[in-house]
């Protein structure tokens, strides 16, 4: 049983068909999957439901999708950093389903734990409730939300050994794991490739009975939305004042 | 005279304690981060899945693996641990984060708010508003008092609501209302900006509201 395949073609080889539902691991453009997401732009295949918490931003992440017009529907939390996504969506193009992010985030893990729908208070009263059922539990009222499965969930690790067995570097871990446990099949790019027992398992995250396929991606490219700085000079001022910004 | 952005951002600190984990959001919010009163221990959380959120990073130090919920580069502190977005919003839902500051378009004296989309306009998603103001323990909104001549504190909001009846306090420009959620009655006056009349921010305000006996100028 070999894991490892040579590259993003042939990882995602006869898994990729029309109008399929795919998760994609990511927020805003940090750990996102965007080897795999340029692999399955090359395959041409089209009428996809994408998952995912944005929609990357023009031609980069999710954006290089959106470009092709590969993508019918979204099912996100935010989408504001994109411009081809608000033209496509206003031509008619493109559905979109907001999601509040954690009950996006809630639906995905759910999915992965077989657990076909639960109750949170997130969106009680608003819009979002519009023709769900709702109950009162204890007093407070709560929303029903289904749990997400995908034919195929791509994510991005810092590293992997070849049993599929992931760890996250910092923030770029955010879906990744859910969407791993919540995919038919789940393809991993990482980091860093190595062999079982070089990740301390108690430092894995994600165990390789979720991992399907997986590709080394060492060189991959890593985008910075918003490049904030401090300047050296303010951060002595800010010294001893116990300030933690 | 109205508060300065600073001066609310100022204001919003007052309602921190030491321990609290907080969760900030974008535009005066995080403002407050600069007024952390010194030798108070208070944690950021970021709803990417941080804890712990540091300053900026200096120049040359940006690491994109690592950013806030608002997408801007960030630092670790000793205090930081990652976790991923569903663990994340459980501790949002579950009642951990201690106090959430964040803005809003309106807010309605019942403590409804809509901060999320204009009917009509392009709609960019809710990202995570919806979770906090349901699920964190306290819910302060910083925002200006009035836009374009209209109050933002409302009878009933006109916007889709992001949350009904979750907001606790609101700051603005002209002063601090708190609202009682819980007993239902309603939106209370507890402070005036320098200077700002009662009769100014009653002529300001479209909300009805009680005036604190203790209010404060």
């Amino acid at each position: 049983m070999n894991k490892v395949c040579a590259d993003a073609r042939s990882a995602l080889a006869g898994l990729l068909k029309d109008g399929m539902i795919i998760m994609a691991g990511g927020f805003g453009l940090c750990g996102i999957p965007e080897t795999l997401i340029l692999a399955i732009r090359d395959s041409g295949v089209k009428n996809l439901t994408v998952i995912s918490n944005n929609a990357g931003v023009d031609g980069k992440g999710l954006g290089i999708l959106l470009d092709t017009k590969q993508v019918k529907k979204m099912i996100s939390s935010y989408v504001g950093e994109n411009k081809t996504f608000m033209n496509q969506f206003l031509a008619g193009e493109l559905e979109i389903e907001f999601n509040p992010q954690g009950t996006l985030a809630e639906r995905i893990r759910a999915g992965g734990a077989g657990i076909p729908a639960f109750f949170t208070r997130t969106g009680y009263g608003t819009q979002i409730a519009e023709g769900k059922e709702t109950r009162e539990f204890d007093g407070e009222r709560y929303v029903m939300e289904r749990g997400l499965i995908a034919d195929l969930s791509i994510v991005h690790a810092y590293r992997g050994d070849t049993e599929g067995n992931l760890a996250y570097r910092k923030t770029a871990r955010n879906f990744n794991p859910p969407m791993a446990t919540a995919g038919k099949v789940t393809v991993a790019e990482v980091e860093h490739l190595v062999k079982p027992g070089d990740i301390n398992p108690d430092h894995i995250v994600t165990p390789g009975i979720y991992v399907k396929r997986m590709i080394h991606v060492p060189n991959a490219v890593k985008h910075i939305e918003q490049r904030t700085l401090r300047k050296r000079q303010r951060a002595d001022a800010l010294a001893g004042t116990g300030a933690e910004v | 005279m109205a508060w300065t952005r600073e001066q609310m951002a100022e204001r919003a600190a007052r309602e921190l304690r030491d321990g609290f984990y907080v969760n900030l959001g974008i535009g005066i919010p995080t403002l407050v981060s600069n007024f952390i009163p010194a030798g108070m221990s208070v944690q950021l959380q970021s709803e990417n899945g941080m804890l712990g959120t540091g300053p900026f990073p200096f120049e040359g130090e940006e690491d994109a693996d690592l950013i806030n919920a608002g997408k801007q580069t960030v630092t670790e502190l000793p205090t930081t641990s990652y976790f991923n977005s569903a663990d994340s919003f459980a501790m949002i839902r579950g009642g951990h984060i201690d106090i959430a500051i964040l803005g809003a378009m309106q807010v309605a004296e019942n403590g409804d708010i809509a901060n999320w989309m204009i009917p009509g306009k392009l709609v960019k998603g809710m990202g995570g508003a919806m979770d906090l103001v349901g699920g964190v323990k306290k819910v302060v909104v910083v925002m200006e008092h009035s836009a374009k001549g209209e109050s933002k504190l409302l009878h009933r909001c006109n916007l889709p609501l992001t949350g009904a009846g979750v907001v606790d306090m609101v700051i603005t420009d002209l002063g601090v209302f708190t609202i009682d959620r819980k007993n239902r009655s309603g939106m209370t006056l507890i402070e005036l900006a320098p200077d700002v009349t009662l009769d100014e921010i009653k002529g300001k305000t479209q909300a009805s509201f009680k005036v604190a006996n203790t209010l404060k100028h």
